[in-house]
């Protein structure tokens, strides 16, 4: 069992301002995310594109963002469980949670802040008639364990970089690889397309384009795809189907928690601190609502520093505390390590 | 400027003719979501960087359009439900010559 002061579910930008603004009050923080690297949406949607209004940063990159959140939140330690989406909660007699994984990982806090953004991210599934009875039979939308493709017949469809990558991967692996997109063109990395075009004219991929998989067929699993271009309609014979159209966020098993949902969003008390319905569960950034709400980073920003003065108020309601300026007292890490402003040297005038 | 008329018809098929300003930068998607005609969340996803498709609609009308960029082009290649007449609300801006226009909002995923 992990056990912390706050539990974050979401570790985008809002989701690690948090674990800054708990750890000047000396809160440890461990945060889940469905997605295998912490940034959420920045991270993984778009982290090239330069955003403009991060206060204080004419420009910046939302990959540079989430790099220099890392940075700032080192010295406080956070935990992560990458690649596991948060599904059940249980409240415990004394008031704090139990937050159990997709994968049985267990976590136990005092305080969950939600800081889901859109959702967990979850793969965009073709509409495809019957897809649904094929999966785990030959269907997969994600690779999680590249060996159980050697030596078997691969398709693959989509046109992004995972399309890509996976297609490169696999190569080298599978009997076959088949890569199936509606352009001729590829919306991924320049040199993963090169990779592409070299292993097809080595006989390695085969590129079907621009066509598109239109049914999957199989007695108890896949054993082809029909595959149309143009007016023609095929099949392929293979083992494996696997649709890589990216990802898109769904509010997924939080919905289901008792929590009050207001257009896709948890309701908030925006007036104090920004918690839900249910005390010790607060909801932050973009996953929450409350009348006039905005989202964007910067208001996740300010969201999760109200979050975390509550937080701690719940933990130790005994202790008297005031807000401190980092300015003034510095930034004192977990790790040992401390960060404050030079002493002015004074000298004299005689 | 004035507002111009917009005809949108929703996921559930209903018919809407709303105002659309043209001096706010606006685009459809957002024209959508101000007029809270799609659920939140499943609508102008990635913001309106034509990176996600969420904002997908059937152009209905023949006003001219601003040409596909090939990001959005690219885009369409991996959304679903695609039609010949399909564009991303996020890459079209409003301006006085889409008055008059009509689209339907393709399904979401």
């Amino acid at each position: 069992m992990i056990k912390t002061d706050i539990l974050i579910i979401g570790a985008g930008p809002t989701g690690l301002f948090a674990v800054f603004e708990a750890g000047l009050l000396k809160l440890k923080c461990h945060l889940i995310d469905a997605l295998p690297q912490p940034g959420g949406q920045c991270a993984e949607i778009y982290p090239k594109k330069p955003i403009y209004d991060i206060p204080a940063f004419p420009e910046i990159l939302a990959g540079d963002l989430v790099g220099n959140l890392m940075k700032q939140i080192e010295p406080f330690q956070p935990g992560f469980t990458l690649g596991e989406r948060a599904e059940t909660i249980e409240k415990q007699d004394d008031g704090s949670f139990i937050v159990t994984t997709n994968k049985g990982t267990k976590h136990h806090a005092p305080v969950v802040a939600i800081a889901g953004g859109l959702g967990s991210f979850e793969p965009r599934k073709p509409p495809i008639s019957g897809l649904a009875d094929y999966e785990d039979k030959g269907v997969e939308y994600f690779i999680r364990n590249p060996e159980m493709y050697r030596d078997r017949d691969i398709v693959i469809a989509g046109g992004g970089d995972s399309a890509l990558d996976w297609s490169i991967f696999l190569a080298d692996i599978a009997q076959s690889v088949t890569l199936v997109h509606r352009r001729n063109e590829f919306r991924g990395a320049l040199d993963s397309v090169e990779k592409v075009q070299e292993l097809k004219n080595l006989g390695k991929i085969e590129l079907i384009t621009p066509a598109e998989v239109v049914d999957v067929n199989g007695e108890e699993s896949v054993e082809s795809v029909s595959i149309k271009r143009g007016a023609e309609v095929f099949n392929r014979q293979c083992d494996h189907f696997i649709p890589l159209f990216g990802l898109a966020p769904k509010l997924g098993p939080i919905a289901d928690w008792g929590l009050e949902i207001e257009k896709n969003a948890i309701k908030v008390d925006n007036s104090l601190d920004y918690q839900t319905n249910i005390p010790g569960i607060y909801a932050i950034g973009d996953v929450n609502t409350y009348p006039g709400k905005l989202k964007l980073i910067l208001c996740g920003f300010h969201e999760a520093t109200l979050m975390c003065q509550s937080a701690f108020q719940r933990i130790f309601p005994d202790k008297k505390y005031v807000m401190k300026y980092t300015t003034v007292g510095g930034v004192e890490g977990f790790d040992g390590s401390k960060k404050e402003a030079p002493k002015a040297v004074v000298k004299a005038i005689n | 400027m004035q507002d111009i008329k917009i005809s949108i018809i929703d996921r559930a098929g209903v018919e809407h003719l709303v105002d659309a300003p043209t001096d706010m930068n606006m685009n459809l998607m957002e024209l959508v979501r101000s007029h809270e005609l799609a659920e939140e969340g499943t609508i102008g996803v990635c913001g309106g960087m034509a990176m996600c498709a969420s904002c997908q609609c059937y152009v209905l009308t023949d006003h001219e359009l601003p040409e596909m960029t090939p990001d959005e082009d690219l885009m369409l290649a991996e959304a679903f439900y695609v039609q010949d007449n399909s564009r991303l609300g996020c890459q079209i801006q409003i301006r006085e010559a889409l008055h008059g226009l009509k689209i339907q909002l393709a399904p979401a995923d």
